[in-house]
């Protein structure tokens, strides 16, 4: 459905973004990740028409997208992530604008008005503006506003920053009723548990240029470690503190061990690993207060490929 | 098109929810033009004002006491008695501009030196130094009372000025001999035998003595092509001109703020041009400035009976005025890097266009190197133009070339405008 082909963009000596391609599929999420100054934005705003790309291109259903008034822009919608509403301008009046935009007009654009408006639950709040709403309410008008003239591919740029979990578990039952009506989605992100819970393909940008782009299953097994085991200690003084993260580095299964103080940081190469690992430590004659085991998250497979080193 | 109307509503709504915004561009200027408009003259209908000044009155001789009189008399002076001591003080305050002090003797000496050289008596006068030109006003009122007064004394036939012809002549008659001596003796003789005749005469057949005169007076005429002049209709004029253009700054400012919340970018997203947006606007805020001017005006005819001459001229100057405010908005958009820097340097940049532009007080009183100057100033000629259209009542010729000069720095200030986005967009 959408395929982003070759995108380039510089800025002066800086690149922005170094030949970015991936496709999005209709009615897949793709998780669009990348640490700050990664060159996400860049790359939404180039898929959005709204910065011509000094390379490449963006084509939907084999229309390119450019700027201006270009007919692909029809059937995409953009959530950006800053609030991007008229505050002073009522709720209903704020979509019937942003639907104008895309031709809607009359009765077609008051139904449509009142159907988001529903979707996102503020239909009781139609005639209010946006300045007398919560955080939570006015990121859900933002999405309405993107939803008028249902757009087959819409663009989420962080569309949850600064909103509490009730809100947030609004937006999500809201995008994941979308994606069941087919619709495909771009998910901007720095939760990555968002992303976990929505996406079904992955894209890592960093330093403008795409470090993976397959399913999560699939960057999963890409990562040394699928498990991890949390244990803390009701004592420490059977072994050495050296000693005892030595002695667990060596065990079978075990991939690595951080240790901070009683607690223990265990990643492992598979689940199955996590009781012979227990058991050990019962034989040391250690007391566990506390043991959890995960799968790797997310995150884990984002920092080993982007490194822990500060961005901004 | 759908899209243009739409942005074009947004506008109008959120325009008309701001009441503080259109309280102070609606409000604000029909208080100031009123203000400003009283100090050019107002409407015109009622007596010019008069020059406060204060009379130390020294002299009780009866010179003194006429020149006195016929100062209170002037239609132009509103005079005080006071003493002379007040009469300083409340010049020093700042409360009075000019204080004339008749001195003891005053019209005697007066009187004496009329036909003879030498020291003449002084006639002090207290003065603010900030108000030299009322100085220059009274001091020309002065000659001519003292004038009318001292020679309305010495030809009457009244028996002081029958003392000082009779005492020249002995001055003259004890000085050396020469052709001048006996011309004026002969002046004198004459003028003694018209004293005799004046004081022979029954009171109310007397000539009365009316001395020297300005041999003329004035025929005042205004002359302009429309009604009687209204100090209001300038007044408005540039108070109008003034706040529609602060409300052009606004016009560029939300356009900087749009950018800044992101929703510049969501319009952009949708399947319209940059121009159509930047179109919508400038047509928003022209319309917004448009209706601010007719309801300036409104009020200036019913509250200070300010007379539109030509309405068709006046809609084409108020249009193309419109135009040019909202693209002077458009170009502080395109400019101004954050909101709060370019209202800063907007507001400067304004206030020094209506300076220049006769906003607050007309160019005429500008020195002529300025004037020429303000030919580059679009505000000038909006100001201009309304004046042309209303208190000067000239033709649809005049609307057509203010509107034109007008429209053609709308046309500057928007295609810089519209470059500089496009620059930016890259």
């Amino acid at each position: 459905m959408l395929s982003v082909s070759g995108l380039s963009k510089s800025y002066g000596e800086r690149r922005a973004v170094d030949g970015v391609s991936f496709q999005v599929q209709r009615g897949q999420t793709v998780g669009l990740l990348g640490p700050n100054g990664a060159g996400k934005s860049t790359t939404v705003s180039m898929i959005c028409g709204l910065i011509k790309p000094d390379a490449g291109s963006v084509t939907l259903d084999g229309e390119t997208v450019t700027q201006g008034a270009s007919a692909a822009k029809q059937r995409l919608g953009l959530v950006p992530q800053d609030l991007a509403l008229y505050e002073e301008l009522p709720a209903i009046e704020n979509l019937k604008l942003f639907g104008a935009l895309y031709g809607l007009k009359g009765v077609a654009l008051n139904k449509r008005a009142e159907e988001v408006l529903a979707l996102v639950g503020l239909s009781d709040r139609a005639k209010d503006k946006p300045s007398t709403f919560s955080g939570g309410m006015k990121r859900r008008l933002n999405i309405a506003a993107a939803l008028l003239h249902d757009p087959q591919l819409l663009i989420l740029d962080e569309p949850t920053v600064g909103v509490d979990p009730q809100s947030r578990n609004a937006i999500f039952d809201t995008l994941e009723a979308l994606k069941a009506q087919g619709r495909s989605l771009i998910y901007t992100s720095h939760y990555m548990e968002e992303v976990e819970r929505l996406a079904d393909h992955i894209v890592i940008i960093d330093h403008g240029k795409v470090l993976a782009d397959a399913p999560p299953a699939e960057l999963y097994r890409r990562l040394p470690t699928q498990a991890a085991l949390q244990v803390e200690l009701a004592d420490t003084d059977i072994l050495p503190a050296e000693l005892l993260v030595a002695s667990l580095a060596g065990l079978p299964g075990v991939a690595g061990v951080r240790r901070d103080g009683v607690s223990l940081d265990i990643s492992l190469h598979g689940a199955t690993h996590a009781a012979p690992v227990l058991r050990w430590l019962d034989e040391q004659g250690h007391t566990l207060a506390h043991f959890a085991t995960a799968r790797t998250k997310l995150e884990d497979i984002f920092l080993s490929l982007t490194g822990r080193t500060l961005r901004d | 098109m759908t899209a243009i109307i739409a942005m074009i509503r947004k506008d109008l709504i959120l325009y008309l929810n701001d009441k503080r915004a259109l309280m102070l561009n609606l409000l604000m200027p029909i208080v100031l033009a009123a203000f400003f408009g009283s100090l050019f003259g107002g409407s015109g209908s009622g007596n010019n004002s008069k020059i406060e000044i204060g009379l130390v009155q020294q002299d009780s001789s009866v010179i003194g006491r006429k020149v006195g009189d016929s100062l209170k008399a002037d239609a132009n002076l509103s005079v005080k008695e006071m003493s002379q001591q007040e009469a300083q003080d409340k010049v020093r305050a700042g409360k009075l501009m000019v204080a004339v002090v008749i001195p003891s003797g005053f019209g005697d000496a007066a009187g004496q030196s009329l036909f003879q050289s030498g020291s003449k008596p002084e006639l002090p006068v207290y003065y603010d130094p900030s108000q030299s030109t009322v100085l220059a006003m009274v001091k020309g009122l002065l000659t001519q009372h003292v004038m009318q007064g001292v020679t309305g004394e010495v030809m009457g036939g009244s028996a002081t000025g029958a003392k000082f012809t009779d005492d020249s002549l002995k001055r003259l008659e004890a000085s050396p001999a020469s052709e001048d001596k006996e011309a004026l003796v002969g002046l004198l003789g004459s003028l003694k035998k018209f004293q005799e005749r004046e004081a022979a005469k029954p009171a109310k057949e007397s000539s009365g003595g009316g001395g020297l005169s300005v041999p003329f007076t004035t025929k005042d005429e205004a002359l302009s092509s429309g009604p009687k002049y209204n100090g209001y209709a300038h007044a408005f004029a540039g108070m109008g001109v003034q706040f529609i253009l602060f409300m052009g700054i606004d016009v560029g400012i939300g356009i900087l703020l749009a950018r800044r919340m992101g929703i510049w970018n969501r319009l952009l997203a949708a399947p319209i041009t940059m121009s159509q947006v930047l179109l919508s606007r400038a047509l928003s805020g022209a319309m917004i400035a448009a209706g601010l001017m007719v309801a300036i005006f409104f009020a200036a005819m019913l509250m200070f009976k300010v007379e539109v001459t030509n309405v068709v001229g006046f809609a084409l100057v108020v249009v193309a005025f419109a135009l040019m405010t909202a693209s002077f908005g458009l170009l502080i958009a395109a400019f101004g890097k954050t909101p709060e820097a370019a209202r800063g340097l907007a507001v400067f940049a304004t206030l020094i266009l209506v300076m220049l532009g006769g906003a607050w007080v007309p160019t005429f009183v500008f020195p002529t190197w300025m004037q020429q100057l303000t030919v580059v100033v679009p505000t000038r000629w909006a100001v201009d133009g309304l004046d042309a259209m209303t208190w000067r009542g000239l033709g649809i010729d005049v609307a057509l070339q203010t509107a034109g000069v007008q429209l053609a720095f709308a046309a500057v200030f928007g295609a810089l405008a519209i470059w500089r986005f496009r620059v930016q967009a890259r």
